[in-house]
């Protein structure tokens, strides 16, 4: 019987490099969406902790631990990237999101002067710091943003919006560097 | 011309065109300074009565020198000479005339002027009413006016973009610079906003000593340190052009447009949101109203400082000046100083001392001017006696208004200042600003810095950050000496003459006494009256003296008078900045499935259905047109088998110990009640009883659902859900998640379906493991997937849905298949056709103002147990028979046309609104039946079936004769979908 293939969100779309900002698809592994049933909280991440080595994550806030991540995803909510969650059944509801978002890495060192053609939030290093994440617009999209390092950003949006995505960063990418060429 | 060893211009010089003439102007030359050396001095007409007009002011203020800048679809109207940076092949031309500037036929509006004052257009062209839309607005529009847009779509690249910080520093002169300064050693996060190209303010167009060093160096020495500082960003070319809540400013940023088109943004359209402000936009001078005063060649005193101190240009050899404070007596020993001959400075001081050495006038008045398209000779009074004298330009200070704009943007008004002659801002207009410098009325340049640093400290403190010590520098502190003079009246000025105030829209003092006159005597009715203040400039200049006059007019004071109020925009921002990165595709994000790509290689139209791109229909060899595809789509659907991406329907995922109870309140119909593995058609009503949206919910296990809504209203459902679940219900334990992106769904429907799935199934299924309405897991071709018996066609039908990374690979395997067994893939036209057939409805049906009992499924509303919308729904009013219900109709004569939007009437009534018996929603040409078919709704439609309606499409002029009918058409007992 035929084997089906599975495609990434931003196969054929990534990587693209922009004078110095470079645009990846960030490999997630599986994503499972864990949102805990009512009082469940506390024991959610006890579970977590004892299975990943991870609480789960305040609100606007990702936390990683080797190869398995949870990023904040909207209200009693978080993402799990890297590993199938275990041992939270009944306590909390698990919805598998592998592939449904398109998650790219923006990297270098005008990614803010980038980012802030696009998001209307506050972005600054001094406020929002490597770890914070936050679900907001980009463009007429709604993504999750995470700050990964000094320079590189994370952004996860719906999957079938991937080629506006990207088109929509690279203009903003190639604006900021004409102008950065103007002098 | 240009003066040698003055100003600070480049050496570099530059070629550009005004008019198609060549000329060369240096680098860092605006438009304005380079005509001005070039000897141009006409450069516009007026709005109204097309007067030569030349250059006025040497900022974003200017009223006169409004010209049009590149061709094509790039070209931009209106643009300020005084703020176009001049670079090698710009092409500027000048507006509102034909057929050139020097010869403008329209001037012959300036002859007819004693009949063309305001309320003129009001008076005259009442009547007939009806010639107003068609003829004289029209005819007005083209004879009064500035530039035009090309027409054309520009694709130039334009940005918008957000920036935060902790203080706002908008205007760079001296109050700004210090305050900008002080914030900034402080640890400050600042943004310094300055609409110049160079930051300075006025310290770069005076000739003045700051801190022992000239101004300019000073200010050079300032901007090094500031843009040493990490914290300090430096915005040049950017102007705020509104305050708005919670601290948001809008700014407009003239990225590129000193420089030739290329890739980088023309403008951008900046948000800035700051935790504080400070406000140093300066002071905008102001001119007198007197005969003819708006003859190219007059022009500001302090403009006409700029353009000898910064760019090292007079603009005239025979210079005048006119003032009433002593401002003006500056520009003439500047000038002096250079070399430029001063034949007069008219003083209406009586007190006025000679300063210098050139002729001066106190206790006198400019009462005439001549010189058709550029100044030649004022005419002087001194008491009774006048005399002329020739100049080549008259510079003019009536004073200084203080920049008060963005304080008045959040309804703040401005108070008025006995001493400054002038309107100063309200303190606290807007929350977290401090206003600072001249803008604050604070006039001397020493007084200015001690202010910027004043209000900077101030704003520290609201930060919470301790404000450095600062020291003030030494600079000119000359107390500010100013007598009113707003219009020249008295003897030897002509009544008949035309005292400009607002040169922009052409009002001058008779226009305003005109509307007092006429009891327009309020400022804002006066504005209306006469349009002072109004396009491009917003009476940035003419104002303050406007209503000075009006208050006279009226025999009140000024600050009784009151003043028209602010708002944004500062200066005019184009809709290309604003709305950058919304052109064409970009307006809307693109959806797209996983079966796109095969999808649109196989040569399929694609429509778009919220924002998804869908195939409309799958066109074959020798087919023409969509009914050709669609008819062979449906019969491939009721003969064989077909196969159709559904992922962009709404997919939810609803789990919780009270999932189920959740399901009962947020349908209409009940699901605490389904077993596992099966799946119900459900309907969702709104608050108000109407139907919201339909679908299919399928009970994955006992506390598992997943819901599917329509394309169109998947985000609605989803907003609703999450608003029930938090707002509503917060009782409920229940999480819902979209899932509609973490599946790739296809529909596989006909006779064959089932043979078709079975070759991808891992395990294949039957009537017994699948049943209609059963649902399931599946392995599809190894993968771990889902299996729905549910169909929107009437035939045996599945949708299967695998991890959204496989769809595409699955749609091909499928496609594939289909088409060795007689099927394919079909599109939106054929499904459409598949439904209408059923009689199954969409949005066009359950479009907002029809209910469950109207679309004939009010059985549905289960009344055991509550759920939204369900006492509303049972409002006599929606349950009256009368109502307009859902029918099927289809032509008495099989060729019969029927169209969607048409209106419904009895046989032999006039097809009238007041015979109006109900509408077609929905029409399909059926290959099945052979005839068109339509759904619609009709008055107690439920009664009438049987009975010959009147179809009329008055836009169409369509009338169809047509039986009403049961709206099931095909297989009603629905034996096919069972298998």
């Amino acid at each position: 019987m035929a084997r089906l293939i599975a495609k990434s969100a931003l196969m054929g779309l990534l990587p693209v490099t922009v004078g110095g900002i470079s645009l990846t698809e960030v490999e997630t592994g599986p994503v499972t969406s864990i949102a805990p049933f009512k009082g469940q909280s506390r024991a959610v991440s006890a579970v977590l902790k004892e299975r990943v080595g991870l609480r789960f994550p305040p609100v606007n806030r990702a936390v990683a631990a080797g190869d398995v991540r949870l990023i904040w995803a909207g209200k009693g909510r978080a993402l799990m990237l890297g590993a199938k969650p275990e041992g939270l059944e009944g306590l909390a509801a698990m919805t598998d999101q592998t592939g449904a978002n398109a998650v790219l890495r923006i990297e270098g060192e005008a990614v803010e002067d980038v980012l802030a053609r696009l998001i209307p939030m506050d972005l600054r290093s001094t406020v929002f710091k490597t770890g914070h994440t936050a679900r907001t617009m980009l463009a007429h999209m709604q993504v999750s943003v995470t700050r990964v390092g000094a320079d590189a950003f994370e952004i996860m949006a719906m999957r079938s919006m991937a080629g506006t995505l990207v088109h929509d960063l690279e203009q903003a990418a190639k604006g900021v560097m004409a102008r950065r060429a103007l002098g | 011309m240009r003066i040698d060893g003055h100003g600070r211009t480049g050496t570099r010089t530059v070629s550009f065109t005004f008019d198609g003439k060549s000329y060369e102007g240096r680098e860092g030359d605006t438009l304005a300074s380079a005509l001005l050396a070039n000897g141009v001095r006409l450069v516009g007409r007026s709005f109204k009565y097309h007067r030569p007009r030349g250059i006025l002011t040497a900022g974003s203020e200017e009223p006169n020198a409004l010209v049009t800048i590149g061709k094509g679809a790039a070209r931009v109207p209106n643009v300020r000479a005084t703020q176009q940076e001049i670079f090698p092949g710009l092409a500027a031309s000048s507006q509102n005339r034909w057929p050139s500037l020097s010869h403008d036929v329209m001037a012959v509006n300036d002859v007819a002027a004693p009949f063309l004052g305001a309320g003129f257009y009001y008076k005259t062209f009442m009547w007939p009413r009806k010639f107003w839309e068609g003829l004289y607005e029209p005819i007005i529009r083209r004879a009064a006016g500035l530039g035009a847009l090309s027409g054309k779509s520009n694709d130039e690249p334009y940005e918008k973009a957000f920036a935060f910080c902790d203080l706002l520093v908008i205007g760079a002169g001296p109050a700004g610079l210090m305050a900008a300064l002080t914030a900034g050693r402080a640890g400050a996060d600042v943004i310094l906003a300055d609409e110049d190209l160079q930051m300075g303010g006025r310290l770069l167009a005076e000739v003045e000593d700051v801190d022992g060093v000239e101004a300019h160096e000073w200010v050079s020495e300032t901007l090094a340190e500031l843009a040493a500082m990490p914290n300090v960003r430096m915005m040049t070319r950017t102007t705020v052009t509104g305050a708005y809540d919670q601290g948001t400013f809008g700014a407009l940023e003239r990225v590129s447009l000193h420089a030739a088109p290329g890739e980088a943004p023309r403008e951008c359209f900046w948000r800035i949101v700051a935790k504080g402000s400070i406000l140093c936009a300066g002071a905008l001078e102001r001119p007198i109203a007197f005969p003819n005063n708006d003859r190219p060649g007059v022009m500001m005193a302090g403009a006409v400082r700029s353009y000898l101190n910064r760019w090292g240009v007079s603009p005239g050899m025979r210079v005048a000046v006119f003032g009433n404070n002593d401002d003006a007596h500056r520009t003439a020993r500047d000038l002096a100083a250079a070399g430029v001959s001063i034949v007069a400075v008219v003083d209406s001081r009586e007190d006025a001392a000679p300063k210098g050495d050139f002729p001066v006038f106190a206790g006198s008045h400019v009462v005439d001017t001549a010189g058709r398209l550029g100044l030649e000779h004022i005419t002087i009074r001194t008491g009774e006696h006048t005399r002329n004298i020739r100049a080549d330009c008259l510079a003019i200070s009536g004073g200084w208004n203080p920049t008060v704009h963005l304080t008045c943007h959040m309804n703040g008004r401005p108070v008025w200042d006995e001493q400054l002659l002038s309107f100063v801002p309200r303190p606290g207009s807007i929350p977290g600003m401090v206003v600072a410098g001249a803008a604050n009325g604070v006039m001397s340049t020493r007084s200015c810095l001690t202010d910027g640093v004043r209000a900077a400290t101030e704003a520290l403190q609201a930060l919470d950050l301790a404000a450095p010590d600062v020291a003030v520098p030494e600079a000119e502190d000359r107390a500010y000496a100013i007598e009113a003079l707003w219009s020249v009246d008295g003897p030897r000025v002509k009544p008949s003459a035309r005292k400009w105030l607002d040169f922009q829209n052409d009002v001058h003092v008779k226009d305003i006494k005109l509307a007092a006159q006429e009891n327009f005597a309020s400022v804002e009715h006066m504005k209306r009256y006469t349009t002072q203040g109004m396009a491009t400039d917003q009476g940035k200049s003419s104002n303050v003296a406007a209503l000075a006059v009006l208050a006279d007019a009226t025999g009140r004071g000024i600050p009784e008078t009151g003043t028209t109020t602010f708002r944004p925009p500062y200066v005019p921002v184009s809709i290309a900045a604003m709305g950058a990165g919304s052109q064409g595709m970009g307006f809307a994000p693109q959806r797209l499935t996983t079966s796109h790509g095969p999808t649109v290689a196989s040569g399929a139209p694609m429509i778009e259905a919220g924002l998804w791109y869908r195939p409309s229909y799958f066109p074959k060899p020798g087919e023409t047109t969509w009914q050709q595809s669609c008819d062979r789509e449906v019969a491939m659907v009721r003969n064989s088998v077909g196969v159709c991406d559904v992922s962009t329907l709404g997919k939810i995922d609803i789990q919780g110990p009270d999932a189920a109870a959740f399901l009962d309140f947020v349908y209409a119909n009940t699901f605490s009640t389904l077993k596992v593995g099966r799946v119900r058609y459900g309907l969702m009503l709104r608050e108000d009883g109407h139907v919201m949206d339909d679908g299919t919910t399928a009970r994955l296990g006992e506390t598992h659902y997943v819901m599917t809504t329509t394309t169109a209203a998947a985000g609605l459902v989803m907003r609703h859900l999450d608003f029930v679940a938090q707002v509503l219900r917060p009782d409920l334990d229940v999480q819902v998640v979209s899932v509609t992106e973490s599946w790739a769904q296809f529909s596989v429907a006909g006779p064959r379906a089932r043979e078709l799935l079975n070759t991808v199934l891992d395990q294949p299924i039957d009537d017994t493991a699948m049943p209609y309405m059963g649902c399931g897991p599946v392995q599809v071709s190894g993968v771990p997937g889902r299996l729905f018996r549910i169909s929107f066609s009437g035939e045996m039908a599945y949708e299967v849905a695998v991890p959204v990374g496989y769809g595409e690979s699955l749609y091909r395997l499928l496609a594939a298949q289909a088409e060795v067994m007689g099927g394919g893939p079909y599109g939106m036209e054929a499904l459409n056709v598949l439904r209408i057939e059923k009689g199954f409805i969409t949005h066009a049906e359950i479009h907002g103002r029809t209910t469950a009992f109207d679309i004939g499924m009010d059985r549905m509303v289960r009344l055991k147990k509550d759920c939204i919308g369900q006492a509303a729904s049972r409002r006599p009013g929606l349950l009256d028979e009368d109502r307009e219900q859902l029918v099927g109709l289809k032509p008495v004569h099989a060729g019969g046309k029927l169209t969607a939007g048409a209106h419904l009437f009895e046989q032999t009534a006039e097809a009238v609104r007041e015979n109006d018996q109900g509408y077609v929603t929905s029409v399909a040409p059926s290959p099945t039946l052979g005839h068109m078919i339509a759904l619609g709704f009709l008055k107690r439609g439920r009664a009438r079936h049987g009975e010959v309606v009147r179809l009329v499409d008055h836009l169409r002029d369509v009338e169809t004769l047509c039986e009403v009918c049961d709206p099931v058409f095909f297989d009603p007992e629905g034996g096919r979908l069972r298998g």
